[in-house]
């Protein structure tokens, strides 16, 4: 929890000597409490004094990064337990898991597979994050090549699943280059997992029974040591997946719990009986951070995707759809046009009412900043010359012979303005709310 | 070390809400329904109790629908030509309660019609001893003209009649209180425009136990995160201690989730949207997860294997229920 200004004032000089610029010590410490000033700038600050500051400021949950020989999956410090309360930074990171007792040719095809997994949704570009390669053979050589064979078609990050310090060794050897997550020290092995982390510099995940033997664990590596780590209760089930996740994100945010103030790590395809989806699907939404799925589906990933995507928008700035003209139903240049906002809920909903009607149509979507009809109307991001401007960018004469555009039936007003901006053009009013489109264009649109 | 698991401290708990009555309280159904009551966060039972389990409904209609999913047309088959049929494949397949949609129009596109409607409410009654719900199909005056009959056949069977809008609740709302039955009070995802309706709905006298708040949700991929943290804010708000939000919320991830392209479409899709009916059951389920656990009471689902999976989640949150 960051330090109020009287907390931090507490610890300067309280000699008012000014030399970091400010009248007083404690004008200085309000500064830092607000983040508006840096503690180097105080030359007289104790060591001591120095150090408390910086762990103080350090955040609750430390952000641990892996990196592929391309890409990156950031995971940690994060700042709420709700997403409303401000937002939620960095999406969990979905890997799927292979074993190196499968063939080496097999693993090369699934892993590049796997690897060329991608879908647009709104425009984001979603795929899978990388690979848990799991030394299940127990044999230094053999989990080394299925690393590499992996590697060999994929520059997606890695976990290494290594439960020794020899395997850990031989699977860091064949990721070389690569910065992958090591999993995972447990109360037996985790000097050597330390020493084998802490000369690789990479980040390590902690196994145990309970918190209590997590924050133990963690302590205990930091002592040797290793600072980036990840925390692996071994959640089964929704249930305890729940629990588990919640406490730990608890204690770590209200509590500034440091032992347990790390990413977790979860495994929801591990118990046969649960339904690996929708376990990942709690974990998305429930503070999970990286998520190893046992199954590669790419209807279940897609949906899986969908969801971090929509859980991880800021709730202070919506998606937003690119603006510009969008065909629904293949349309010709006969297709009723209708015009609306780049807000995506009012762009999905009217898409998909059009999309579900069966109508062929053209979508004259207007840049009004993200903002809905009535809102945008509201804000003038979306009047009629606007609209009118858009319309030449987009070269809607273009695209349609007709010369008919249909507007939302809560901007009416816009009507005759609209018509004046876009000469030869018949500007219709459309019904207020998407639903009614199909109705409407039945009873409206002719051709 | 010992770990203290941060417990909250709440003040306040969702009211509890009954839906259907027994013979002995002037009904027909085989029990009753009760919702709510929970004084915790979603499944947290580390720091409060969870009295009631959330319900599943399965959505059927009084006829056959047009534009529904092959996927669905072939999970109900047979069943859907009959509502009466309907229901009791849906309570076959586990359902809690029937939640039973009327149409605007008869297959040949002729307007619905009151006589229609209450039959068709007889059927489902008669086929079921399961709770049920019965919504309009959302145009004002047409859901006035359908739901008073039906509410008037169903005397003092304590069903859950919708929906109540901000621009249409008084008839629905008088018809409930005339009959005995509760109310489906729906706004669009926004935390001070459910209180207000549900303040509305109550003042003009139906009991705040007879008011099922729903907040409504967008599907998986088309603004589930707004359902979501409205539902979260209004939960936080109802555990605070704000009266008016402490109405067990009800959402819909069945119809929303089948509207959409990746349940609904089977082709001329993208390849890695992957298998159709396991795209589509999955874009159900998640949509259906998320909102348990941005604290649904009451979800409404359309396919059967949905209903499944989601109880067998709520089984392990909660603890299975014989
Ligand atoms: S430089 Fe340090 S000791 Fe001097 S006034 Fe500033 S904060 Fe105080």
């Amino acid at each position: 929890m960051a330090l109020t200004g009287l907390e931090i004032y507490k610890l300067l000089p309280q000699t008012n000597c000014k030399d970091c610029g400010y009248p007083t010590c404690l004008a200085f410490a309000m500064k830092l409490a607000a983040k508006q000033a840096a503690l180097k700038d105080c030359p007289h600050v104790s060591e001591e004094a120095a150090a408390k500051l910086e762990s103080a400021s350090a955040p609750p949950i430390t952000l641990v990064e892996l990196k592929g020989d391309d890409g990156a999956v950031k995971v940690g410090n994060e700042t709420v337990l709700f997403r409303h309360e401000k937002t939620f930074y960095h999406k969990p990171g979905l890997f799927w898991r292979l074993r190196d007792t499968e063939d080496g040719d097999e693993l090369k095809r699934a892993a590049a597979e796997a690897d060329a997994y991608h879908v647009d949704y709104v425009g984001i570009d979603l795929y899978l994050d990388g690979f848990a390669v799991e030394a299940a053979s127990s044999d230094p050589a053999t989990f080394n090549a299925a690393i590499s064979a992996v590697k060999s078609v994929s520059k997606k990050p890695l976990i290494l699943i290594a439960p020794s310090g020899d395997l850990a060794k031989a699977g860091i050897e064949a990721a070389a280059g690569s910065r992958p997550l090591l999993h995972a020290a447990n109360g037996e092995n985790w000097e050597e997992m330390a020493e084998v982390a802490k000369e690789a510099g990479v980040p390590l995940a902690v196994q145990a029974e309970d918190l209590d033997g997590l924050a133990e664990l963690t302590q205990k590596l930091k002592e040797a040591g290793v600072e980036e780590l990840v925390l692996d209760p071994g959640v089964t089930s929704y249930r305890d997946s729940l629990e588990q996740l919640t406490s730990i994100r608890r204690l770590a945010l209200k509590q500034t719990f440091r032992p347990l103030g790390f990413p977790v790590i979860t495994f929801p395809g591990a118990n046969s009986e649960v339904d690996e989806t929708l376990l990942a699907a709690e974990q998305i939404a429930k503070y999970g951070g990286l998520i190893v799925l046992e199954e590669f589906n790419p209807a279940s990933l897609y949906a899986l995707l969908v969801l971090r995507q929509n859980i991880y928008t800021d709730p202070q700035k919506p998606i937003q759809v690119q603006p510009g003209i969008y065909e629904i139903n293949s349309p010709d240049e006969n297709a009723p046009l209708m015009a609306t906002t780049n807000f995506s809920i009012t762009y999905f909903s009217i898409a998909n009412e059009v999309e579900g009607s069966g109508w062929p149509g053209w979508l004259l979507v207007t840049d009004a900043e993200g903002m809905s009809v009535l809102t945008a109307w509201a804000a003038g991001k979306f009047d009629a010359e606007r609209i009118a401007k858009d319309a030449k960018t987009f070269d809607v004469e273009g695209k349609v012979s007709h010369r008919k555009l249909i507007i939302p039936g809560h901007v009416a007003v816009l009507s005759g303005e609209l018509e004046e901006e876009m000469p030869g053009w018949e500007i219709m009013v459309g019904p207020r709310e998407a639903v009614d489109i199909n109705s409407y264009l039945k009873a409206m649109w002719s051709n | 070390m010992t770990i203290e698991i941060p417990k909250e401290k709440y003040t306040g708990a969702v009211r509890e809400v009954t839906l259907g009555a027994t013979a002995d309280e002037g009904g027909t159904r085989a029990h009753t329904l009760t919702i709510g009551g929970e004084s915790t966060l979603p499944y947290l039972q580390f720091e409060g109790t969870i009295p009631n389990r959330p319900a599943l409904a399965l959505e059927i209609r009084d006829r056959k629908p047009d534009d529904w999913s092959p996927l669905l047309l072939q999970a109900w088959g047979e069943a859907m030509d009959d509502p009466g049929e309907w229901a009791k494949a849906a309570e076959a397949a586990g359902a809690d309660l029937i939640y039973m949609v009327l149409s605007l129009t008869d297959a040949d596109g002729e307007p619905n019609t009151p006589e229609y409607a209450r039959a068709a409410v007889r059927k489902v009654l008669d086929a079921t001893s399961l709770p049920m719900a019965v919504v309009g199909p959302g145009q004002a005056e047409i859901d006035n003209e359908l739901i008073v009959p039906v509410a008037e056949e169903a005397e003092g069977e304590r069903l859950l009649l919708g929906i109540c809008e901000e621009k249409n609740y008084r008839t629905i709302v008088a018809a409930a209180l005339a009959h005995n039955h509760l109310v489906q009070s729906k706004t669009p995802m926004d935390v001070n425009l459910s209180k207000q309706l549900v303040i509305l709905i109550h003042d003009m006298g139906l009991p705040l136990e007879r008011i099922v708040m729903d907040p409504t949700t967008g599907a998986l991929g088309y603004g589930i995160e707004y359902g979501y943290s409205v539902m979260e804010r209004l939960r936080l708000a109802a555990l605070g201690g704000d009266q008016m939000t402490q109405q067990p919320m009800l959402v819909n991830p069945g119809e929303e989730a089948w509207r959409v392209k990746e349940a609904k479409v089977g082709e001329g899709v993208p390849e890695n949207w992957g298998d159709w009916e396991r795209r589509a059951l999955d874009w159900e389920a998640v949509t259906a997860i998320a909102l348990v656990h941005s604290g649904a009471n009451m979800l409404v689902l359309r396919h059967p294997e949905t209903l499944r999976r989601v109880r067998s989640v709520l089984d392990d949150l909660l603890g299975s229920q014989s």
